[in-house]
Order: structure tokens, then sequence, then C-alpha cells
């Protein structure tokens, strides 16, 4: 206890400490607020229009092992006919410096709205996918995924 | 201090190899937890031969998680499959001098190669020596075909050392230690257990201690080399086995042996002796 | 590029809906990464995936570097006629690499 003090002390005497609280702020101001211009992507997909939950799901795994390569996957429960259907399911990624990962397009010819692939996680974070019907509504579902950081890189 | 300095040590962390750069994961406590839903996941072994240093061997994959396990399972999802498929072509792929391709002696791959990735790295007569799979594969070359090596961890010779590797999919690692090998084993077992760099660790430390268990978030497997050349997530790209123990020399800070040096194959040989009995899996799915 | 990985059946009964599996290799450069002399790597990715049947595009992908390398692309096409799948992945370069595959409905 005695050490950690003296320590804290010679570190406040040179400023160290000082230094050190300010940090954690610097990334908030140095990188855009991924997770606004995400939701503005939302918005502008949607018009506005409030997406609904259920009917989408969004398959990812809650821890990660690595960020390169995270399986997702998406489904929709549609009919998937001419008169209703999904066009277009997009994936969002709430902290990489773009905000969409990718967008699948279906059409009824798709038979089922269903589609997987593997993306990459800047660290752990909220992904969205939102889908978008044939009558012009929107659904949504959101899964946060943990990005560990590994053991040994080798 | 220096900049260069600290980025070296940034990347030796793995930081830099991160896709994204620019927006590091954020160390968080809850960080501290990360394989609560894969508690239910027990790794399964088999049981170790006679003479082995373990009673159970484990190989990679039974430590990683469920969806490592799956993307390795499928070989559409698998992208270690993508070098396979290249080196299907070039197998018949006319080189060098003598106008020959693998294929000029070795015609069915499927047939000609089964069981041949089990049991390198392989006594060679001639060199009297040990010789790995890709030294085979560029001997064969120079030899053969009268073509130029391919150079270590190239995409040529990975995605044919993976290739023919493959084509063993499912046997069990049979390697040879006795004879003239013996002395190579003898030489791989002492560099395994002796501390190097400034961290002062051996093989042993981690992979035959603590194996199973956690470093940081990750959990150590038993350092087995049935799974390669074998597809890390974190590199995006088929490495092949003396790349992966350079990786792990410079993690513990030392001096990495170098590639086909006699210390490197000695731990290779060794290395792949304590897996004897794991399933050939290449190409492996790895962290 | 190299040649693309595909899984498709080669026969469905008419109006099933089958599971379609795709892996091409490329490195996915995402742009916001450094290379070893410390300068940005210029992004290079699939930016685009088409599927068409019998010339009828049914499945599309945009792709952004959020994807990983070697992309890995899965998804469905229903069936009620024989006839031939194009698959194209176009990269930055304007780079189209396309595949094809035959499918034919078997009598019930």
């Amino acid at each position: 206890m005695l050490t950690d003090l003296s320590r804290r002390s010679a570190l406040k005497a040179t400023g160290l400490v000082a230094g050190a609280s300010i940090l954690p702020a610097l990334p908030a101001l140095a990188a855009p607020d991924t997770v606004a211009v995400a939701m503005d992507a939302i918005k502008k997909l949607t018009g506005g229009k409030e997406p609904v939950k259920g009917k989408i799901k969004l398959n990812l795994p809650q821890i990660a092992e690595n960020g390169n390569t995270v399986p997702l996957g998406v489904t929709v429960d549609s009919p998937m006919t001419v008169d209703s259907h999904v066009e277009e399911i997009t994936v969002f990624v709430t902290k990489n410096p773009l905000p969409i990962a990718i967008a699948f397009l279906f059409t009824p010819e798709s038979g089922k709205a269903e589609a997987s692939t593997h993306i990459r996680l800047a660290g752990t974070q909220d992904v969205i996918a939102v889908a978008k019907m044939s009558d012009g509504t929107f659904c949504i579902d959101t899964k946060n995924c943990k990005v560990t950081i590994g053991g040994c890189g080798g | 201090m220096s900049a260069g300095r600290i980025k070296q040590v940034l990347s030796a962390l793995g930081f830099a190899a991160m896709a994204f750069a620019m927006v590091p994961a954020a160390a968080s406590a809850d960080d501290a937890k990360p394989a609560a839903t894969e508690a239910a996941y027990v790794p399964k072994g088999i049981p170790a031969p006679a003479g082995s240093v373990f009673k159970t061997l484990f190989s990679g994959y039974q430590f990683r998680s469920a969806d490592t396990r799956a993307m390795q399972d499928d070989d559409f999802s698998n992208p270690g499959m993508l070098s396979v498929e290249a080196a299907t072509s070039e197998w018949s792929h006319v080189d060098g001098e003598a106008g020959k391709s693998c294929a000029s002696c070795h015609a069915d791959p499927a047939k000609t190669m089964h069981g041949v990735g089990t049991h390198y790295p392989r006594w060679n007569k001639v060199l009297e020596r040990p010789v790995t799979l890709e030294q085979q594969i560029n001997l064969c070359r120079t030899n053969n075909m009268k073509a130029k090596p391919w150079a270590f961890n190239s995409e040529n010779l990975t995605n044919m050392t993976t290739f023919v590797r493959y084509q063993s999919r499912g046997l069990p690692v049979a390697v040879k230690v006795d004879g003239p090998m013996s002395v190579w084993f003898d030489k791989g077992k002492s560099l395994y257990y002796q501390r190097i760099g400034q961290l002062d660790m051996a093989c042993s430390n981690c992979h035959e201690k603590y194996y199973g268990k956690h470093i940081r978030a990750d959990l150590l497997s038993q350092g087995q080399t049935n799974d390669f050349p074998t597809y890390r997530l974190k590199s995006q790209h088929l490495v092949p086995v003396e790349k992966r123990f350079q990786g792990c020399m410079a993690k513990v800070r030392a001096k990495p042996y170098k590639i086909f040096s006699d210390n490197m194959i000695a731990l290779e040989v060794y290395t792949a002796w304590r897996g004897n009995g794991l399933p050939v899996e290449t190409p492996g799915v790895r962290n | 590029m190299s040649v693309p990985r595909l899984r498709v059946p080669k026969t469905a009964k008419k109006g099933e809906v089958i599971t379609i599996k795709s892996l091409i290799e490329h490195p996915m450069e995402s742009g916001f990464r450094k290379g070893p002399d410390g300068k940005m790597v210029p992004r290079m990715i699939i930016n685009k995936f088409t599927a068409s049947f019998n010339g009828k595009q049914f499945f599309g992908a945009n792709i952004q570097p959020s994807v990983s390398a070697n992309p890995y692309i899965e998804f469905d096409a229903k069936i009620d006629a024989d006839g031939t799948f194009d698959f194209a992945w176009t990269d930055d370069k304007g780079v189209v690499t396309k595949a094809q595959a035959k499918i034919t409905v078997a009598a019930a």
C-alpha cells in the first residue's frame, strides 16, 4: 500500500496521473462518432420510418474469437412471393470506420430471405440488420458481439 | 522508446494486424470473462499413444470457438480450401526444364499423395537429414522438374503443401523418430523445454503445462501441428508451421530460429511426434 | 483472382429452394490499414456480387470493406425449371470474375 501511494505521488509529481485521466476522453474527440453515423445511415435507408422488431433474425456470435472473421447470418420470415417479399437486408456495424458492412439484395426467386457471410468487427459493438420489405415497411434486429483480444497473436 | 519501437511492440502484441487499426478494441471490464458462453463445450481428445508426454491428445481444434470449428468443418466456409483448389490446377502445371508437372510422376494425387502428409518431417537418405514437406516439394521441383524452388511462405509453396497434406486429411499423424531421426528428436526435445527470450519461456510452459487454460482471452492449445498449414483468422491466410513457430518465439521476445535451420527442423520433428495419432486436419482454421 | 469455389446442387425438385455457397479468394484490402512502410494501403475490395438464373438476377450483394478477406456468401434460390446460374464478382478496379453452374429439375 505504501509503495502504491508513493508510486502514485511520484507519478503525480511528473504529471502522469493528470495525463492518464484525460486519456480516455481523447478517442471520443479524435474518432468520429461511428454509432451516430450508423444511426444516420439507418434513417437514410428507412426514410425516417420506424423499423419493427420481430420477423427478422440476425445471427452473430456473442463472442467472436477474432474480429477479422466473424460469421454472420440474417433471415427474415417472409413468404417471398411477388406481392410480399424482402427486397434488401442491410447490415450496419456501429463501431467500424464505415457504417454499412453489406447489403443483401433479394427477389421472389431467391426463395428465402436468408443469407450468410463473414465480416470484420473493429472491436466489441452492436451489429444491426434492417430489412426492407416489398410493401415499404422495415424490420430490425440488433445483436451485440464482443470481440476478444487474443492471448498470443504469434 | 522511439515511435518506431512502440510500433514494433504494438505489432508484436498483434494490434497492427487488426483489420481496422483506426479503431482499436476498447478494453473494458467485460473483456475479463470471455469464454462464458463456450463453457458448455468440453474438448474431445484421443488417448495418447504409449510413450507420449500427454495422457490425452487434443487437436488445437478442440480449443477453438464453435464458430471457428464450424468454419473449418464446412469446406465451403473454410477459406483454406481456396488454396487446395489453387494447387489442384498447379498440380498438372508443367514447370521447369524437364518439362514435367507434379502429375507427370504422381498421376492421381488423391491416391499417390494419400498418407504422404502424415509422416513429415521425414528422413531423407540422400541428404542424410530430415526434410519437411515444404522442402520435399522443392526437392521434387529442383531434382525432377528442373524448376526453381518456391520461396518459403510463398503462396505457391504454402498452397502446394496444404494440397498434399489435405490428401491425408483424417489419417493419423505418424512421424517416425527412430533410427537416424533419434538425434533430431533429442535435439528437438531439448529445444522444446529450453527457456528462451526476454520472457524466458519454453514451448512447454504454455503448451504442456497450461494447455486448456486462458492466456488473456484466448485458450492455450497443446501446440499440435496436425492442422498445418492452417488458416489463421488473424492473418486471414494460410500459415506454414515454421512460420507459426517463429511467431511464438517472437512473442516470448526471442530471436526466432531461421526457416529450415537445424534447430527449426528438429523442433518441427519433435512437435509433430507429440501429435502422433491425431488426425491430419489440413487446412485447419485457427484464431 | 482465383477460380471461385461454388456449391450448387446439380438437381432440384420443381419449386424447391436450394442453398448456394460461394467463396472467392481476395484480400479485401479495407483502405483503413497501414502497410509495413507505415503508409495506408489503398482500398481494393470486391464491392459487388450478383447471382442470376437464366439471365435474370435473383440475388445480389453490395459489399463494403467490413466484409472479411476471401468473401464467403451463402444464399438461396427457388428452382422452377432447368437452367444456368451466372455468378459475378466485381472489384474496385471494375474487374469482373465470373462463374457458371447448371441445375436440372428432377422428376418428383
